[in-house]
């Protein structure tokens, strides 16, 4: 039983140094067969031509939803917003007090994360309309101050929520709200 | 009970010798800051492509895109220096991998710019050819020019 314990820490050692050597995917910096897809998702068309009032409708948006300006390049229609919120989930709780009470140790639940938004304005090729599109990232830590998720944000309800959120800071901005 | 004693020691010596030997790759972590696997040359080849342009901003903004395409968020961009940088979380194999990306754009001459790619995968830099090459072929997609290599 000893032996078997101390092999299996052998083996854990082993495959975390092994661990240096893993290399990129090979598709990591290739188009992915969604890629357009998501872009659409990503993506929405204004009426205008105007780049700036569009840009501060952004930026307009994005102190809405509370997040803070971190980075920006005008010129080069780039937004860059970050916040930090609660990342309690009701059944992650649930599964630590019954682990609890079964008499496990206790269980490290997420306790908050980092919601990062990048925005980028541009003109289309025939330069009538402006394009915005924004990503969605977010990191979760848990309660040990473990990192447990950092994934992009890829559901397109939250897409569709937040372009009308910002089609109504474009509306405000035009009626200098 | 000492012959476990002794077996655990025994464990202990191969988990020890193993790491050492399996930790090769670690160089001495205090060296880390100035170290790179490639000569400056060698990863310039590698990271760099030229395009003839003159448009700076363009083909900024057409990073930027490529970059978005790719499932990056960006972090911060500059025109001035040039500078695009952004965060990838990604998935293979259903383990997570984060990939940052720094590009540069400057003018070369007047009549082209060198775009220059610089990924980190993790904890580890990224200096093999086949990622770069991926990426500048999606740039050349989306300017619609021809990625030179740079001599």
């Amino acid at each position: 039983m000893n032996n078997l314990f101390i092999l299996s820490v052998v083996l854990f050692f082993t495959l975390l140094t092994l661990g240096c050597q893993q290399t990129i995917p090979k598709e990591a910096l290739a188009l992915s067969p969604t890629s357009l897809e998501d872009r659409q998702i990503q993506t929405r068309l204004y009426d205008t031509n105007d780049e700036e009032m569009i840009l501060s409708a952004c930026a307009g948006v994005l102190q809405d939803l509370g997040f803070s300006i971190d980075e920006s390049e005008t010129k080069l229609g780039f937004l860059f917003g970050t916040k930090d919120r609660d990342a309690t989930d009701a059944v992650q709780v649930t599964a630590a007090v019954v682990l609890a009470l079964l008499g496990g140790s206790s269980m490290a639940i997420d306790k908050n994360q980092k919601l990062k938004i990048a925005i980028v304005v541009s003109p289309n090729s025939s330069g009538n309309k402006i394009r915005v599109r924004a990503t969605f990232q977010r990191i979760v830590w848990n309660t040990n101050n473990q990192v447990t998720k950092a994934e992009t944000m890829s559901d397109p309800e939250i897409y569709q929520e937040f372009f009308s959120k910002l089609s109504k800071s474009v509306f405000l901005e035009g009626q200098k709200i | 009970m000492k012959i476990i004693i002794t077996n655990k020691f025994k464990a202990l010596a191969i988990a020890i010798i193993t790491i050492s030997v399996l930790s090769g790759c670690q160089t001495n972590p205090n060296k880390q800051l100035l170290a790179t696997d490639k000569s400056q040359v060698q990863l310039r080849s590698i990271q760099t492509r030229a395009f003839d342009t003159s448009d700076k901003a363009m083909v900024l903004r057409a990073v930027i895109s490529t970059l978005q395409d790719l499932g990056f968020v960006l972090d911060n961009a500059d025109l001035v220096l040039g500078s695009v940088s952004g965060t990838k979380f990604g998935k293979h194999e259903y383990i997570a991998y984060q990939l940052k990306m720094t590009v540069t754009v400057r003018k070369r001459g007047k009549k082209q710019v060198l775009v220059r790619a610089n990924a980190q995968y993790n904890i580890q830099e990224v200096n093999d050819p086949k990622p770069y090459q991926d990426f500048f072929t999606s740039l050349e997609k989306s300017l619609f020019l021809t990625a030179n290599n740079v001599d």
